[in-house]
């Protein structure tokens, strides 16, 4: 684990780090990855891969307009709003 | 040198339901902005998904009409990215078991020639919202309503060799989910959307070129546009030695040329992972059968079978069963009239002029079948000819459906009263005296002479086969 | 009556000896006084609490709602409540008022209960001491010094203290279980789709699941009936029917098959730990169980597998606290990638970003294969694990932690903090229920021991758990500071 590697990782996940968390996260993250890396010492070739921990199937629902209109309510919740828009930055395409 | 063009498309369809993929609020559009935005779609703490089963019938039934393999067991995943028109976070969409595997759809070109188009996969997701960027001065406006529509992903295979091509399989997609009812099609609302990826290779050569991937290009006349700059833009780099960058490029069609989207090019890493939120999909055949049981009859068959049970050209059955409605508008007419054939002319000529016009579907028309119906029964019972059937019809495409109230209205019902005929006949042979001398003379093209002052006295209503038969017994 | 259960004060409401409001009243009355000292509530809504109460005298005349009506409860910070801060422990959350209310919440007021306030937690349950909260740490009313566990270390403070006979908590990883043994109470997760999700704030959606810590097993089984069920809000929860819990309670064990496995009894683990299961363990004997030695093979992969998987669903889950729809912004952003980073930088504790970069690492490019992959391969081995066991027993019993609670700071690294859930993390990643139960007490704190059941034996573990209360005291041990809070003028008794 290297800096680097943590700089491209804070960056996918939208965090800003100080120059101390960078360090602190190369050692904890770079200990932590040893912690997992136990997993390699375990052969699981052709062992399906469980995502949930339950093995029944999906339940649908009905195609039916239940809600109504919240903006109001909703909107109040936002940091920045107006004209009925969510804000942010201007974005530039 | 000679270049090839390799296309493949991306074709992002909104589904007609009624409600989000995985949330109850209305996926309607032009509404206020985020009134159609609820607390999952806003991704909200807390919040879950529970998916809308219609948009799954919608997808496997789409998949039956390409004779796709149906995902029995289908799995949604989370594909992350940072995009304020993405509450979430991530999208929820289908990555390694779509409900739609391979599949194929035939495209017929401009030769009359077919060609089959592989489909890779087709899977569901959610759509974004939208931003808006020029409604204020420093800042871009998020509305979520359309956030959570469902969207059919289909990917082609890489086997459109010509812009032409891409439009076509295009065209055969939009008729095709018409046909479904599973979306309205629109390109201009975005309910249909087209990314294309596109590269070009010298003919011959196996390997493919390095592809740029066009997007969303939002009508058929664009795609043909922006395929053909594109490569246009790349053979030319090519054959001054360059090489081409894989990148996703935007459609100006103002400026009629492709540019690089830098804001997409950040490495993006999109992790996908099953959503542990959704357990997956699991259909059984049973449940397919249904679905396929209520498949309605798709256009090839159609076309087969205008032709056999109602003895229509090719030509005529292809552009008749193009569109769902349009198929089902002639088949009305056709039963009800019994003339398939008269149907089919007075729908392709008369009826498509006037929704051109209009700028109007057929299931707008302001002729109904009923009317059309009745204007060639008319005809087929002598009371119209087909020249004063065109001036009822006129009367029709403003909404009048009263095909005989026009016609006493107009006074426009054909003479087939022999006697009145007769007389008509008598009147024009005693005030032409000359041409019946020329007649007996035997300068027979004079008997149009006769015809055409009979229809001018009859003010055109006398029955043309009638005045026929009367002359010539008169003429002797 | 502040130290009577949930069971004891339903008695007490039905024949009269108080009211609702009497009981609010004191349960508020002993928040105001005690909680500063322990720090276990984020939030006191005294208010709908006495609304509530007021509500539950009134038509106790005419029959009462379930067991729960007219008691007080309090519920984790991470359950939305309409109208209420909902902060989930974090600073991301700390001015978000929840416009809708968590099922669990709503079930648990339709059934009467009232809700005195929101407890204190690991920020979005990312711990296992209450430390990584934006409020502060929570103090272990045995010993103030020390932790409550984590994450629902609030949930257990309150109880333990008899600040509230119950309340909600939440388990991801231990959070429920490890808490309850730390501060001697018994803390039930059931299988995974037994209570709904919904309105509960995710950590990792498919390891959370909602439960209970209470004083004992029958008011675990009054808080669960309550909560449990399926929602049509909550895809994954399940759509089995509930069983009346507390109908079972008493059934005989005779002949029940209890495994003891033999990985949660190694050399490593602390003798007297063991000493303390094993007591337990031949007080069910005396009640006609068979112990079973047992082997889970996987287990000592569950803590790596689980800081793969947890971390990874986690970076997705909390991939929406971006600053744009709720919660915190940071000060005027100069771009839209200013925006992201600053507020979650800001809205985000250490903990909290060092999971979200764990789990986005782990489903990198090249990476996702060799540990997201591999986890979730190594996940499925840890179910088989169990699955074969249940062939040969009927239950399985072990130690909640391999210590009792440690003092606050104690654990500055993280990996050290990690492996305090080695018991208890593989029955969230197989999804079974799990129950820990007061077992013993070491050095004047008190041990847990753990009951682990297959899919849906909720029943069948309260039924052990309050067999076992009815011939042992450990469960009534309660802490100096709850017996002041008990006995403290004001108080009513």
């Amino acid at each position: 684990m290297d800096k680097s590697i943590i700089e491209n990782i804070a960056q996918l996940a939208r965090l800003q780090l100080t120059e101390n968390e960078r360090e602190e996260a190369t050692t904890s993250i770079g200990n932590i990855l040893s912690l997992i890396d136990q997993l390699q010492s375990i052969d699981t070739t052709g062992i399906e891969p469980l995502a949930h921990a339950t093995s029944s199937s999906q339940r649908l629902r009905e195609d039916l307009v239940t809600e109504t209109d919240q903006s109001e309510t909703l909107l109040a919740l936002a940091p920045m709003a107006e004209e009925g828009m969510f804000l942010v930055p201007k974005v530039i395409d | 040198m000679s270049w090839e063009i390799v296309i493949g498309l991306e074709v992002h369809v909104q589904l007609a339901t009624k409600s989000k993929l995985f949330s109850g609020s209305s996926t309607s559009f032009g509404a206020k902005p985020n009134t159609h935005a609820n607390i999952f779609d806003l991704a909200l703490p807390g919040t879950l998904p529970v998916m809308n089963v219609e948009a799954l019938r919608m997808a496997v039934s789409f998949g039956l009409a390409i004779d796709a393999e149906i995902g029995m067991k289908s799995v949604f995943d989370r594909k992350n990215y940072f995009y304020p028109d993405l509450p979430k976070g991530y999208q929820t969409s289908q990555l390694a078991y779509p409900i739609v595997g391979k599949g194929s759809l035939t495209i017929t070109l401009e030769d009359g020639s077919t060609k089959t188009i592989g489909v890779t996969r087709a899977h569901l997701e959610e759509d974004a919202g939208k931003s808006i960027h020029d409604a204020f001065p420093a800042h871009t406006g998020i509305d979520l309503n359309r956030a959570g529509t469902p969207l059919l992903e289909i990917v082609s295979e890489p086997e459109l060799r010509s812009a032409k091509e891409a439009v076509a399989y295009l065209k055969k997609l939009h008729s095709l989910i018409l046909y479904l009812r599973i979306s309205d099609g629109n390109m201009s609302q975005g309910s249909m959307r087209c990314d294309a990826n596109v590269s070009v290779r010298k003919v011959g050569s196996v390997e493919f070129g390095t592809r740029t991937e066009i997007k969303n290009i939002n009508s058929f006349r664009f795609v043909e546009k922006a395929i053909n700059i594109e490569a246009e833009r790349q053979i030319d780099i090519l054959e001054d030695g360059g090489k081409i960058t894989q990148e996703t490029r935007l459609y100006d069609a103002n400026k009629n040329e492709t540019r690089s989207m830098r804001s997409k090019e950040i490495a993006n890493d999109y992790r996908y992972f099953p959503e542990p939120d959704l357990l997956p999909i699991m259909i059984d055949e049973a449940y397919v059968q249904t679905i396929r049981n209520t498949l309605p009859e798709l256009p090839e068959a159609k076309s087969a079978r205008f032709q056999s049970q109602y003895g229509l050209s090719t030509y005529d059955s292809n552009v008749l069963s193009a569109d769902r409605d349009t198929a089902e508008f002639f088949e009305l007419v056709a039963q009800g009239c019994s003339n398939p054939k008269l149907a089919a002319n007075w729908i392709m000529v008369d009826l498509q002029a006037v929704l051109n016009k209009q700028e109007i579907s057929i299931s707008e028309s302001p002729v109904t079948t009923e009317s059309l119906t009745l204007l060639i029964q008319r005809i087929l019972d002598n009371t119209l000819s087909s020249k004063t059937a065109k001036t009822v019809f006129e009367a029709m495409q403003e909404g009048n459906t009263d095909v005989d109230g026009i016609i006493e209205a107009k006074g426009l019902k054909q003479m087939t009263d022999t006697g009145a005929i007769e007389a008509i006949i008598l009147q024009v042979l005693e005030s032409s005296p000359t041409q019946v001398a020329q007649y007996l003379a035997g300068e027979k093209k004079v008997f149009g002479f006769f015809i055409g002052q009979v229809m001018k006295e009859s003010k055109g209503k006398a029955n043309p086969a009638q005045v026929n038969a009367i002359l010539k017994e008169k003429l002797g | 009556m502040l130290n009577q259960g949930i069971a004891e004060l339903e008695a007490m409401l039905d024949n009269r000896s108080c009211s609702s409001v009497e009981l609010t009243q004191a349960y508020l009355k002993a928040i105001e006084i005690h909680n500063p000292r322990l720090n276990a509530f984020i939030t006191v809504t005294t208010e709908t609490a006495l609304a509530q109460a007021r509500a539950a005298d009134e038509r106790r005349s005419s029959g009462k709602l379930s067991a729960l009506d007219g008691i007080p409860i309090a519920h984790k910070d991470i359950f939305c409540t309409q109208g209420l801060k909902t902060s989930c422990g974090s600073r991301m959350l700390d001015n978000f008022i929840a416009p809708y209310d968590a099922t669990v919440v709503e079930k648990l007021a339709a059934a009467g209960a009232v809700m005195l306030g929101k407890t204190n937690m690991d920020e979005f349950a990312m711990g296992s001491s209450n430390e990584t909260s934006y409020y502060g740490p929570v103090h272990n009313p045995w010993d103030l010094e020390r932790v409550p566990g984590g994450s629902s270390g609030g949930s257990a403070a309150v109880v333990a203290a008899c600040l509230a006979p119950g309340a909600t908590a939440t388990d991801t990883g231990g959070s429920i279980r490890q808490p309850a043994a730390f501060c001697n109470l018994s803390g039930l997760k059931p299988t995974y789709g037994r209570v709904s999700r919904w309105g509960m704030i995710a950590f990792a959606s498919s390891l959370d699941q909602a439960g209970t810590m209470t004083r004992n097993a029958e008011d675990s089984a009054l808080m669960l009936q309550a909560m449990a069920g399926f929602d049509p809000k909550d895809s994954t929860s399940a759509d089995i029917a509930v069983p009346d819990y507390r109908s079972s309670l008493a059934n005989s064990i005779e002949g029940l098959r209890i495994g003891i496995p033999k990985e949660h009894f190694s050399s490593e683990l602390n003798p007297a730990v063991a000493e303390v299961v094993h007591c337990a363990l031949s007080e069910l004997e005396k009640l006609g169980a068979k112990l079973i030695e047992i082997s889970l093979p996987t287990s000592h992969l569950s803590v790596p597998a689980y800081y793969v998987v947890a971390p990874a669903e986690a970076s997705a889950n909390l991939s929406r606290y971006d600053g744009v729809r709720y919660g915190h912004r940071c000060q005027s952003p100069q771009d839209l990638e200013d925006l992201y980073k600053r507020s979650r930088a800001e809205g985000f504790g250490a903990e909290v970003k060092r999971r979200i970069m764990i789990g986005t690492y782990a489903l990198s490019a090249g990476y996702y294969d060799a540990y997201y992959v591999k986890a979730q391969q190594v996940r499925r081995l840890i179910r088989q694990d169990f699955e074969r066991a249940f062939e040969q027993v009927d239950l399985i019993i072990g130690p909640t932690s391999p210590h009792a609670a440690f003092k606050l700071g104690a654990k500055k690294d993280p990996v050290t903090m990690y492996l305090e859930d080695v018991f208890t993390i593989a029955v969230n990643l197989a999804g079974l229920p799990g129950m820990s139960v007061p077992a013993g007490m070491l050095a004047g704190l008190p041990l847990g021991m753990q009951l682990i059941g297959p899919d849906f034996s909720e029943a069948l573990l309260l039924n052990v758990a309050h067999l076992y209360q009815q011939i042992t005291d450990w469960h009534k041990y309660q802490s100096t500071f709850a017996q002041t809070v008990c006995t403290e003028k004001g108080a009513m008794s």
